[in-house]
């Protein structure tokens, strides 16, 4: 029972801490945003380099996503005789949930990942040390330009997807029934409204900035020892993934408050 | 003679471990110390307490007559400048070529060199630890012995008044090991630099030390030249020299 206690008592205590480590971090960053020089060559290279490595990934969930929620909930759309409500709902779905959700885990997994395992490397093996020495601030050389290229391209691959999403969920009907794209994409963005897109835009931007911190939180602190290395990528892509969760959670919250739904 | 390190009292634990109980030195300018330890003494904890990549517990550490622990962010800034650091693995950017490593290191301070003056300077580096065909390979094409040669490369491209050696040889063929002891000899005797040289090596800190200091238990255990060392009744010290 003691033993029990303690356990809890001991992970509570852990896990606040860890939260509160991870918003000193946060604010540490932010400050490197405004603050000389600025990385704009780093950027660049972090940008193209994230963008490169997940747009396959994205196209084909994306599209695969589209397709399969669109054939599964045409029978019941028929059933009601409501077809034409079809392209609009998905189109719904997509755009405010599962775009923005699906992306941002699968860069959770690609991209936190990633960076969690490059900066612990780079943390092992004394890298970070080495810059800090020569007067170079890693947390902004290395740290403030990923975060920033995250918080920049993600939204775009969110948007990406769901494009492609929607192509999917075309692709779907088409299987089935005639439909032009022209009248299955009228139908598709009569249904959407600015309380739709805007919402789910900011909550995006919001997941690329975390997936980028995470990841760079957990390099960045990762303890000495190689096995440090693979050990910050994992638990990079879990807490980025469960902060995604929690973003989500808030942002239908706050977009009920302002629009009512 | 003129004081460029002066350490007192410092102390440095981590939780539970007692690393640094009472370190006391003094390093000249032009003069070159050499520190003996066993593994796991706190040798690398102790360098890196001067540039400040670990905050030290207690005491004073007097880098070019200002306090370390007392300096604001400009201020060390300034010191990290004068003084290189060779760490241990060689701590390459393992991102970016042998050149662009290089580069890295002066891009901050030496903002207004021109292209040209730049890449003769990095190739000049380059070829002074006998690598210059190796500009534009990545760390990883590296073995051993030719990444901690081009972490010395990038050390000494600044220029800086005082280096810290964290094992320079370890690791390397005896030939190798001696090419990097006659560098590190000839860069005091070019630049007057100051250095503190942490080694197993005694070679190497036969050849390059004025003055030798062995740690044991977070404090200096036995100090002298390496003559007088050598000589030494102590069964601690002539471990070292057997
Ligand atoms: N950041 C740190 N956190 C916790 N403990 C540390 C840290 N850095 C060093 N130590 C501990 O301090 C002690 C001294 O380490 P240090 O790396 O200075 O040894 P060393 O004398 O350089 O050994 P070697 O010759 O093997 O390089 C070790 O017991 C190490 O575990
Ligand atoms: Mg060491």
């Amino acid at each position: 029972m003691e033993a029990l206690k303690e356990n809890i008592v001991g992970s509570l205590n852990r896990f606040f801490t860890e939260v509160g480590n991870i918003l000193l971090f946060t604010g540490q960053v932010i400050r490197q945003f405004f603050s000389a020089p600025f990385e704009f060559k780093e950027l660049i290279r972090q940008g193209y380099y994230i963008g490169n490595k997940t747009l396959p990934l994205i196209a084909i969930t994306g599209f695969i996503m589209g397709l399969v929620l669109t054939l599964q909930s045409r029978p019941v759309m028929v059933d009601f005789g409501a077809e034409s409500l079809l392209p609009g709902m998905i189109a719904i779905s997509i755009i405010r949930e599962i775009g923005p959700v699906i992306t941002a885990l699968l860069c959770a997994g690609k991209i936190s990942s990633g960076i969690g395992a490059e900066l612990g490397a780079m943390k092992v093996t004394e890298q970070l040390d080495a810059m800090e020495v020569s007067g170079a601030k890693p947390l902004n050389y290395v740290v403030a330009t990923r975060v920033m290229a995250t918080t920049i391209l993600v939204p775009i691959l969110v948007f990406f997807a769901d494009a492609i999403g929607l192509f999917g969920s075309f692709a779907a009907l088409n299987m089935r029934e005639d439909i032009s794209l022209r009248l299955f994409f009228s139908q598709a963005f009569d249904s959407l409204s600015f309380a739709d897109v805007i919402p789910a835009t900011i909550k995006t931007v919001f997941f690329g900035f975390f997936i980028g911190l995470i990841g760079s939180y957990k390099g960045y602190t990762a303890d000495r020892g190689t096995e440090s290395v693979g050990l910050s990528a994992n638990s990079a892509v879990v807490t980025a993934s469960l902060v995604i969760f929690i973003i989500d959670l808030i942002a239908v919250q706050i977009s009920e408050l302002i629009y009512g739904f | 003679m003129e004081t460029v390190i002066e350490i007192k009292h410092l102390e440095k634990s981590f939780d539970q471990l007692a690393v640094l109980t009472d370190i006391n030195l003094k390093l000249e300018r032009g003069e070159n110390l050499a520190i003996l330890g066993k593994s796991g003494t706190g040798k690398s904890v102790l360098t890196k307490c001067i540039v400040r990549l670990v905050q030290a517990d207690k005491g004073e550490i007097l880098v070019l007559g200002n306090d370390i622990l007392k300096m604001d962010d400009e201020q060390l800034n300034e010191t990290r400048k004068k003084v290189g650091y060779l760490f241990q693995g060689g701590a390459l950017y393992d991102s970016m070529t042998v050149r662009q490593n290089l580069e890295f290191q002066i891009r901050r301070t030496q903002m207004e060199k021109k292209k040209k003056e730049l890449r003769e300077l990095v190739e000049e580096s380059l070829e002074n630890v006998g690598l210059a065909d190796a500009i534009n390979k990545m760390p990883a094409e590296l073995s051993g012995g030719m990444k901690k040669r081009i972490g010395l490369a990038r050390t000494l491209i600044l220029k800086p008044q005082i280096i810290l050696y964290d094992e320079p040889t370890t690791g390397l063929d005896p030939v190798t090991s001696g090419e990097i002891s006659e560098l590190i000899l000839q860069v005091q005797e070019k630049y007057n630099t100051s250095s503190i040289i942490i080694t197993h090596d005694m070679k190497c800190a036969k050849m390059t030390a004025n003055q030798l200091k062995i740690m044991k238990d977070g404090k200096f255990y036995a100090e002298g030249t390496f003559s007088q060392l050598s000589e030494s009744d102590d069964q601690e010290v002539k471990a070292y020299f057997s």
